[in-house]
């Protein structure tokens, strides 16, 4: 493969790969330099919906020649769009069914049926209970949570009206939504609806099948997603300001390794507390190991970061670098972007791969399946094998020194205390901010890693472009891990690297130029604080007047195309990065580039480049701050009585 | 550079958190848990505490509790490397602070009742005030009402050069500022500087002299938060409103001199959560960003000589300044100085000498504008400790000029005069009296600079309604003499004039909304026969305030048709109050306390209330801390009636109200009143005696119990029957 070309932005995981490739692994990054993508599958011009194709209808090559059909007559725009929305649909469910499982643990939990789950945050199932219209005066606290489980289940499979949370956007959304006809009437109706309607021979109208991809996606965002953060936090404890490290070098030689990887924290909160169990760390010892140390990747690494402070071994791509490392002896994963790679490189070691959701088979992993009725017992089952494991471990371990300090926690509940405290608490320092310039804007930065790019480099490039430039970033999923192996997600990263108006509210808040808030379902806390933001006022009425983007520079799920349709649905201007899944077809590209800014005042863009994707993000705040008439210094206002009068 | 200050404020709260639990647990081992505590006379308990968590401290034991709270409430420190959001954390540890600071200040008074001087003013053997009680907070509260005095700069500690405390004082009342002083700087106390420089310190002067240690700030937000629940109608416990009402409202910041401890900082930080900003001499680290503060949060290393100004710009507050030609310092904060004994220079009035006072409106080519003449001699011709006889007769001239606005111009000098420095003013008309210091002498002042005052400002403030002054101050005793007889004639002319006004042939009444800055839903309606409940503004003030203003609070409200005229209702007037009271209050009986009373902001003079037993009504004044037969304090009372609340039973006026014919007209008049504060039936005696005359119950007064007869309804219930008062015979109130 070349060489020469940057596969990592972080020492850790080139230190790691090279043992890979020393080791004959079949990577990732080997395969990516084997294997391209499609031409014509990526621009999204293939249409395999029915036994008469696939049909691949790319662009013609000489100008003026006329364009295939697919054999029924489908158009390049109508099979591009039909591809878009099943992404859509793939990442709606990845993220609802994830809120489903949360549920159902969730109602067991309130119903008292599964030990060792509980109500830890009462405050926010007060809040939820109200959010989804339920009366909580003299109630106990169990029978409403019996109740948020009830109707959240029922949320998925509602037929008819309009999920409950849409409530929670502004008013103005809501309106549009309605306007549009894309109010969300249940979360797996739409999902199916839109497996349906890209049936052959269904819609076959590219803007009437986009604005089913936007209720889908909405279902996903203002739905399945949100339950999930919210049934999590109220299980598990609403995030806090929390300190932790990243990167392989949060793995300890001298102790049982376990890394949690995957999506839903409902394992690996019991793993965590299974590994403070004092019988399981006398197990340890006496298996050699000085103790048991949990890493998380991907966004059950987030999950356990937030609440518990759990350290981070890596993203996405660096699942396999871990067990490179010969240092794991376990990786237990449960759903979404666990590579099936990951079993041969285990049988390389001496770890053992353990799946443990009923959805998620991989061939020749360990199997022990996860039950939440006994959900302790499971989690030390795992952990047992685990410990067991480690006088296995061979002699070449090699742990990268590299590992950073992060901050972490910041969910929208935090952001509102920390800007002002338990008496004061609200987004007007944020707000306030903004309007006087000190910062520009806010940019929501998140997604995946893609093994067709330098891992994190396009993030941590744009990322750090936007906060030179005074914008805000807050970032979940793989991407804040990025961020938080390059030191960003440290409150000294605003000298460094922030412009001089944000550095100088990130001191006085206390707080790191980039905010992580979480996994990617936790994707609604940025709703959440979009909308708060703008119930704060002064920055206009709507999520699209706010001087605000959002970017997946380094996405390659499903789930990231699901929440770049709900983003956009919701009013903000997003920027992918990598490649362009429409790319191949111009109609369709232009409604997404161009016309839905125009009903929806969001709308999607692309650029490869992260200079140039900053850019075109600064130039969007640049222009919603022109329209809201604070692109420009103002006047100090001194108030005297006449003016205190005139204040309803 | 805010981690700093964070990571100071944090040390700071513990060190006064770790105090006060100390302090609790010494007070309860001493005095036992079930020891009444409180600040003296008022109504609401440890006003922070009891504003902000809306819980009341009346035992020793319930500061167990704040102790827990505040121990809650204390974030870990800042650590030093990758620390955790700090602002919010801080801002906990600030408030945790002044709780903890209530409850060491509140045990002071348990361990040594005599530790503050109560009262307005500072004794000689005792500098310190400590907390203001209810009389003090509403009666200056009046002021922040109204906008004669913005705000206030809470002071910590003192600067090296007392010259400079005086200066900065100094600027600061002149800017209308009340001064708020606690803490010292290494044993300095700023209060003591200025004592030492001949100051006269105390509420009178608003040189508040709090304590000399740090806690003693929690007088001046306990100020600021009782201010929140008295004038704004905020809920105890409803803290965010209580803070932000502040923020908006309550124009404070903090000013710190030399060094500034962790404690200090910590006081600091529970300011923000007000939205107080901090001004500090010293090179401290600052917070420019705005969110909690309106503008910056902690501004450094001000130098003396701008640090007010600088503090105004900070805070966001417009101080219109009026300069007044004269040597000495003016403004409303030197209303309340007195000159006494051995200061005096010259005396004028006060039953030594005549004095009197008169405006009369003349032609305008009679009138110089800015014409002053002094006819007799000046205080250069006379030795130290003189007595002269006086006459201020000032001629006005104007298209707008009307003979009503003379006596609203004439009320004038009063204050006018007495804003100079050194110069002290009481009384009007006939019965002025003033008196002018050896400093102000010293200075250069004049008795032509009395004129010079009344030029300047009664231009300022009623320049739209005439266009020429011209003011001749007469020590001439002979001149004097004459000034007086055609004085005594004119003012015949103007009480009979006002006194044949009635509501029945007025229209329009006046609304007054000023008081709308502090109580955003309070209206009032000003009537000839019904001034408004502050007893600063009658129908005519009112009326001369919307020639002035046409856009201002007072605003003509035609009456519309009479819905009914024995409780006082007209269409129009429900109509504008539903409006201005943003839809709050629907209909007001004007003369009426048992059914829609006027709502109050909780700047009235006095309260009624009725007594159900009694069949009648008491009604007590600010002033008189007593018990009333309603089982309440004036305090108590005041907290139930203001903020712009409708409260039958109880309703807010003025004093001079209780006189006139329209005073509890749908239950019966005056003759309903059964209890008044002893000093109240004196101060109103002479109106009262003839009004009661009027009504054929010439000896009502005697009548009427007070706090000498009785402070129940029973005691008042058996004076009545004794002295068989007219109400024993009226209709039942129910």
């Amino acid at each position: 493969m070349a060489e020469e070309k940057k596969l990592f932005a972080d020492k850790a995981s080139q230190e790691i790969y090279e043992k890979a490739c020393r080791d004959s692994i079949n990577t990732v990054f080997t395969k990516a330099a084997e294997l391209k993508p499609c031409p014509i599958g990526s621009a999204g011009d293939c249409c395999k919906n029915c036994g008469m194709g696939p049909c691949r209808v790319p662009e013609p090559k000489t100008p003026g020649a006329v364009r295939k059909l697919g054999l029924c007559g489908a158009t390049a725009e109508t099979i591009s769009a039909r591809n878009f929305l099943r992404m859509i649909a793939a990442g709606a469910a990845a993220h609802s069914d994830h809120g489903r499982a949360v549920a159902e643990t969730f109602l067991a939990a309130a119903k008292g049926a599964v030990p060792g789950y509980a109500i830890k945050d009462e405050q926010k199932l007060l809040a939820v209970a109200m959010d989804l219209g339920i009366t909580v005066e003299g109630k106990e606290t169990n029978a409403i949570a019996i109740e948020v489980g009830q109707k959240a289940l029922a949320l998925f499979g509602q037929q008819e009206g309009e999920i409950a949370y849409v409530k929670k956007a502004p008013q103005k959304r809501q309106e549009i939504w309605r306007r549009e006809g894309v109010t969300p009437r249940g979360v797996d109706r739409e999902i199916v609806e839109i497996m349906h309607r890209t049936h052959m021979g269904v819609d076959q109208d590219y803007r009437s099948l986009m604005k089913q991809g936007i209720r889908a996606a909405l279902s996903d965002g203002w739905g399945g997603s949100m339950l999930a953060t919210d049934l999590q936090d109220i299980m598990f404890g609403t995030p806090v300001p929390v300190y932790s490290e990243v990167n392989l070098g949060v793995l300890r030689k001298d102790e049982v390794n376990i890394i949690v990887h995957g999506h839903e924290p409902l394992l690996s909160e019991m793993i965590v507390i299974a590994s403070r169990d004092p019988q399981m760390l006398e197990l340890a010892r006496s298996h050699g190991a000085n103790g048991i140390n949990i890493a998380g990747i991907c966004c059950t690494a987030n999950e356990v970061l937030m609440r518990h402070g759990i350290p981070i071994a890596g993203n996405f791509l660096q699942q396999e670098l871990a067990i490179t490392t010969g240092a794991v002896e376990a990786m237990v994963v449960d759903v979404q972007c666990v590579m099936q790679s990951l079993q041969s490189v285990a049988s390389c070691y001496h770890t053992r791969l353990i799946t443990t959701n009923p959805k998620a088979h991989i061939t020749g992993a360990v199997r022990m399946v996860f039950n939440d009725h006994d959900a302790l017992n499971s989690a030390k089952a795992i952990v047992t094998a685990a410990i067991e494991n480690f006088p296995n471990r061979k002699s070449e371990v090699l742990i990268p020194k590299a590992k950073s300090p992060m901050i972490a926690g910041f969910s929208h509940e935090t952001i509102n205390y920390m800007l002002g405290g338990s008496f004061r608490s609200s987004y007007r320092p944020l707000n306030d901010n903004i309007i006087n310039g000190r910062i520009r804007g806010i940019a929501g930065v998140v997604g995946c890693n893609n093994a067709r790019t330098a891992l994190d480099n396009n993030t941590l490039e744009l990322v750090k472009e936007l906060i030179r430039h005074d914008v805000l970033v807050l970032t979940t999923g793989c991407t804040a891990i990025g961020c938080g192996k390059e030191g960003l997600l440290t409150p000294e990263a605003a000298r460094e690297f922030a412009g001089p108006g944000l550095a100088e509210v990130c001191e006085t808040v206390g707080i790191p130029p980039v905010l992580h808030m979480g996994s990617c379902v936790d994707n609604s806390r940025i709703l959440i604080a979009a909308t708060a933001v703008v119930k704060d006022g002064g920055l206009g009425n709507d999520i699209s007047d706010l001087p605000a983007a959002g970017a997946a520079p380094e996405w390659m799920s499903e789930k990231a195309i699901s929440i770049g349709q709900y983003f956009v649905a919701s009013g903000v201007y997003t920027v992918f990065g990598v490649t362009w899944p429409t790319s191949g077809s111009k109609e369709l590209t232009k409604h997404l580039f161009e016309e839905l800014e125009t009903i929806y005042g969001g709308r999607w863009d692309f650029a490869a480049d992260p200079k140039e994707m900053a850019k075109k993000m600064i130039a969007h705040i640049d222009k919603k701050r022109k329209e809201l008439g604070i692109d420009k210094a103002r006047e100090r206002v001194l108030f005297d009585m006449a003016d205190r009068r005139e204040l309803a | 550079m805010s981690k700093i200050i964070a990571s100071a404020a944090i040390r700071g709260a513990y060190k006064i958190v770790d105090r006060a639990e100390a302090e609790v647990k010494r007070a309860i081992d001493a005095y036992g848990p079930n020891r009444d505590v409180s600040f003296p006379n008022t109504n609401y308990y440890l006003p922070i505490i009891y504003g902000i968590l809306g819980y009341k401290v009346q035992k020793l034991a319930d500061m167990e509790h704040v102790i827990k709270v505040s121990r809650n409430l204390l974030p870990p420190p800042v650590k030093e490397n990758h620390h955790l959001p700090y602002l919010g954390p801080t801002l906990d540890a600030g408030m945790a602070t002044f709780f903890a600071e209530e409850l060491i200040e509140a045990i002071k008074y348990i361990d040594n009742p005599a530790v503050y001087v109560p009262g307005e003013d500072p004794r000689e053997d005792n500098l310190w005030l400590g907390a203001a009680d209810d009389v003090i907070m509403r009666k200056r509260g009046v002021e922040f009402v109204d906008g004669t005095a913005p705000g206030f700069a809470a002071m910590l500690g003192a600067p090296t050069d007392p010259a400079d405390a005086e200066k900065i004082a100094l600027e600061l009342q002149e800017k209308n500022l009340y001064v708020y002083m606690s803490a010292n700087t290494d044993g300095r106390t700023m209060s003591q500087q200025l004592v030492d420089r001949g100051v006269q310190v105390g509420w009178p002067t608003r040189l508040v002299p709090f304590g000399s240690d740090v806690s003693a700030t929690v007088f001046s937000i306990g100020f600021a938060t009782r201010a929140a629940m008295s004038f704004g109608s905020v809920e105890p416990g409803d803290y965010r409103k209580i803070l932000i009402y502040n923020k908006d409202r309550v124009f404070a910041f903090g000013i710190t001199f030399g060094f500034v401890s962790d404690e200090w900082y910590a006081n600091g930080a529970g300011c923000l959560n007000y939205g107080f900003p901090i001004i500090t001499d010293t090179p401290t680290p600052q917070i420019l960003p705005t969110g909690i503060c309106t503008y910056e949060h902690v501004v450094s290393n001000v130098p003396h000589d701008s640090i007010v100004s600088r503090a105004i710009e900070v805070r966001g507050l417009k101080v219109t300044v009026s300069k007044v030609p004269v040597p000495v310092a003016y403004g409303p904060a030197f209303e309340g100085e007195r000159v006494r004994g051995d200061d005096i220079y010259l005396e004028a009035g006060g039953g030594r000498t005549p004095a009197v006072e008169l405006v009369v409106s003349a032609d305008m080519n009679a009138v110089t504008d800015n014409k002053i003449e002094v006819v007799g001699p000046e205080i250069t011709d006379v030795k130290p400790g003189s007595v002269l006889p006086m006459a201020i007769y000032v001629e006005v001239a104007g298209r707008q000029m009307q003979p009503d606005f003379e006596p609203i111009l004439e009320r004038q000098i009063h204050h006018l005069i007495n804003y100079a420095q050194g110069i002290m003013h009481i009384g009007q008309r006939d019965i002025a009296w003033l008196r002018v210091s050896k400093q102000a002498v010293d200075k250069g002042f004049r008795m032509a600079h009395l004129g010079n005052i009344l030029h300047a400002k009664l231009h300022q403030d009623f320049g739209k309604i005439f266009d020429k002054a011209q003011v001749t101050i007469y020590t001439d005793e002979a001149k004097v003499k004459e000034i007086l007889e055609k004085a005594r004639a004119l003012y015949r002319q103007r009480d009979e004039r006002i006194a044949g006004m009635t509501d029945e042939d007025t229209d329009p009444f006046y609304s007054c909304l000023l008081c709308q800055s502090f109580a955003p839903n309070h209206v009032c309606v000003v009537t000839p026969e019904r001034t408004g409940l502050c007893g600063a503004y009658n129908w005519l003030d009112c009326k001369a305030s919307y020639e002035i203003n046409p856009t201002g609070p007072n605003q003509p409200v035609s009456k519309g048709a009479v819905l009914d005229a024995r409780y006082g209702r007209w269409k129009g007037v429900d109509d504008f109050v539903a409006k201005a009271s943003r839809g709050t209050v629907m209909t007001v009986d004007a003369y009426s306390i048992m059914r829609n009373p006027m709502t109050s902001c909780g700047c009235f003079e006095c309260i009624a209330a009725i007594l159900p037993l009694c069949n009648g009504i008491m009604t007590v004044d600010r002033d008189t801390p007593v018990m009333t037969p309603s089982g309440m304090k004036f305090t108590t009372l005041a907290g139930m009636v203001g903020g712009g609340n409708i409260t039958p039973g109880f309703v807010g006026h003025s004093k001079y109200y209780i006189t006139s014919k329209k005073f509890l007209y749908a239950e019966g008049g005056i003759k309903r009143l059964v209890w008044m504060p002893k000093a109240l039936k004196e101060e109103i005696k002479e109106r009262f005696d003839q009004r009661a005359a009027d009504i054929g119950e010439p000896d009502l007064l005697e009548k009427i119990a007070d706090e000498t007869i009785g402070t129940t309804e029973e005691e008042v219930l058996n004076y009545i029957t004794e002295k068989n008062h007219p109400v024993l015979k009226m209709e039942p109130l129910f």
